[in-house]
């Protein structure tokens, strides 16, 4: 069974910590991903920096935007992950545009991910029907998991259908936003997370965007089984690098 | 085999949606919408009565005498130069603001590269009395002081894009971001025949009056509807859309698209995408894009803000793959010679993306009975201080 999968049937709510890979320095991926996991965290998104992150806040594109300035690519990243299964266990996901895993080669790409132990992809650019049309057979193949993004302007009927194709869990974007942090969430959200909660689909759901302190990851799982934490996270380790990783995460462990 | 677009949004390969859920609901409000409000009666009748009374149209198609004697051809100019606000820009967004009326926006946002198509926006919005958000890469702003201003004498609100590369497509960027935390009010106006499908097609269906004017143009002057011809300068490639449009399918016309070079080709300051680019995704549309090996997106580099754009319309890199159309690359040098050349022999100062598309005359030689169309896309008068710089004038 798919490690994403595994770790869905724990009874706890999940805690998904993404990151930048090779910010702030090209080599903090492999020490970021183990301190993580020995601190408790259930589930990681490893983020292939792009020039033109599209979904990104500032946060992120900022990290991202370093993180090529360090000479991060497809090809390094891989080459760092190489024998990352020797240490560590928890889901290891990819997120990343499109473009990039184009030019590498959509199946090579997958093959590399495969050989490395990586679980599942989160690609924000990729549609949904064009995944399913052309590289769905390719996904499964290598044992990945697409994992699909839902807003709160999705209708209930694509919802479904989203429901329908995906193996994992789905992303709920919490807000109308791009990636990074907000105050808080208010009443839009909350009847949000109910409505999907309500609407009993076959994949569990994980919150992200807009997620930053123990306040909004509470009311996030409260509903949902777990959340994801992007622009937070990234801001600490600017200010703090990535040996304090455990004053970070020890925030949302209760 | 068909140039145009399919149902599916694709040219030949080239096109589609690449986008994140975010924008799902926009896009496809827009696709599902954007045939059915085109057709309507009233929907054309305001087009055509803006085109007309508020745009100037039909614009010219002008004979340039002393132009066709010094290549030996006869040239006809199409001056969209001659529009409001200086180019074929507001073609476009006159059409997209009555659609976004129609789908029941009231703020605006768009991005722009040297502000032509900001202008072109900030102008509709104030003739429909809409909130206009334009936003413009940083550096841009600071090498486009005239055009900063005119958007703002519109009442537009100048938001600059401070992240990436801080120009176009960084400006682009953070269109579709803030349509991504606007996604219920907002209606985004694309300036050129780029992005998700329906953009690229709806966009050429607005600029398409070019060519339709250019074929009746013809027939009363020449007696013949179909140029030898029909040559643009190819950013986006909306004017080139535009020139082509009513063309695309006959191919007896022949297209030449004019890209920048810049420095030179294989210089590394050049926008000749064709040549240059893979490829790839941009902007949430599959076509041809300057990029690294690992797939990043790489900045362009020509002396026109308007042909500074690492990507290129999937109607165009469709037209380059299936040959429909030649590419040729032209120099910034040989685009403001030829740009000060129509200057003294038809007084007429153009736009520098023009001035590309006219430098094709020393590149390639017509027959003396050849008809080329050329599209004028744009007046120089924003380009003045390029102009000045360039000839020490």
């Amino acid at each position: 069974m798919n490690r994403i999968n595994q770790k869905l049937q724990e009874d706890k709510k999940l805690l998904s910590i993404y990151f930048t890979a090779g910010y702030p320095n090209i080599d903090d991926t492999v020490s970021s991903i183990q301190n993580l996991e020995k601190n408790g965290v259930d589930m990681i998104e490893i983020g292939l920096p792009f020039s033109d992150p599209l979904a990104d806040g500032p946060t992120i594109q900022a990290s991202s935007t370093e993180a090529l300035k360090n000479g991060m690519t497809s090809e390094v990243l891989f080459d760092q992950l190489k024998g990352i299964r020797k240490s560590v266990n928890i889901p290891l996901i990819i997120m990343g545009y499109f473009n990039p895993m184009l030019q590498y080669g959509v199946e090579s790409f997958c093959k590399k991910c495969q050989e490395i132990g990586i679980d599942g992809l989160i690609i924000p650019d990729l549609p949904v029907d064009v995944y399913h049309d052309e590289y769905k057979s390719t996904f499964e193949k290598y044992g990945l998991i697409n994992v699909f993004l839902i807003t709160p302007q999705t209708s209930d009927d694509r919802i479904r259908y989203i429901d329908s194709i995906s193996k994992g869990f789905i992303y709920m974007v919490s807000s109308a936003s791009t990636t990074g942090a907000q105050s808080g969430f208010g009443q839009e959200q909350t009847s949000y997370f109910e409505r999907i909660a309500n609407m009993n689909l076959k994949n569990p759901q994980i919150v992200g965007f807009g997620i930053s302190n123990n306040e909004t990851f509470t009311q996030a799982t409260k509903f949902a089984k777990g959340a994801i934490i992007g622009s937070a996270f990234v801001k600490h380790v600017t200010h703090e690098g990535v040996n304090s990783i455990d004053r970070f995460v020890n925030k949302f462990i209760v | 085999m068909s140039y145009n677009v399919n149902e599916k949004g694709y040219y030949g390969e080239f096109g589609g949606a690449f986008i994140p859920e975010m924008l799902y609901p926009n896009v496809e409000e827009l696709r599902q919408n954007y045939l059915k409000i085109m057709a309507e009666p009233d929907f054309q009748k305001e087009f055509n009565q803006l085109l007309k009374n508020y745009v100037g149209r039909p614009s010219p198609l002008y004979f340039a005498t002393r132009l066709s004697e010094k290549y030996n051809t006869k040239i006809y100019l199409k001056r969209e130069d001659l529009n409001h606000t200086g180019a074929h820009k507001i073609n476009n967004t006159i059409g997209q603001i009555l659609m976004a009326k129609r789908l029941g926006k009231h703020r605006i946002i768009a991005e722009t590269g040297a502000g032509q198509h900001g202008v072109a926006t900030a102008t509709v919005c104030a003739l429909m009395g809409l909130e206009c958000i334009v936003y413009m890469g940083e550096i841009d702003i600071a090498r486009q002081a005239p055009n900063v201003a005119r958007m703002k004498m519109l009442g537009a609100t100048v938001v600059p894009a401070t992240s990436g590369s801080k120009t176009l497509k960084d400006a682009t960027n953070e269109a579709i971001r803030d349509w991504i935390r606007n996604p219920v009010d907002t209606h985004y106006i694309i300036g050129s025949v780029v992005g998700p499908h329906p953009y690229p097609d709806m966009v050429a269906r607005f600029q398409s009056v070019v060519s339709d004017e250019i074929k009746w143009q013809l027939q009363e002057q020449e007696g013949r509807e179909n140029p030898d011809y029909v040559v643009a300068c190819v950013g986006g490639g909306s004017n080139a859309a535009g020139a082509y449009y009513h063309f695309l399918e006959d191919e007896t016309v022949k297209l030449i698209a004019v890209e920048a070079a810049g420095l030179g080709v294989d210089s590394g300051e050049s926008a000749a995408t064709s040549i240059l680019g893979r490829e790839g995704i941009i902007h949430g549309s599959k076509t041809l894009l300057m990029q690294s090996n690992d797939g990043q997106i790489t900045e362009p580099y020509s002396i026109s803000a308007g042909l500074d754009y690492p990507g290129v319309g999937p109607m165009h890199a469709h037209l380059y793959k299936s040959s429909r159309a030649e590419f040729i690359a032209i120099t910034d040098d040989d685009a403001m010679t030829a740009g000060l050349d129509l200057c003294k022999l038809e007084g007429i100062i153009p736009a520098i993306e023009s001035s590309h598309a006219l430098a094709v005359f020393e590149k390639k030689t017509f027959k003396s009975e050849d008809i080329v169309v050329l599209s004028l896309s744009g007046r120089g008068d924003k380009d003045l201080e390029t102009y000045i710089k360039h000839f020490k004038l």
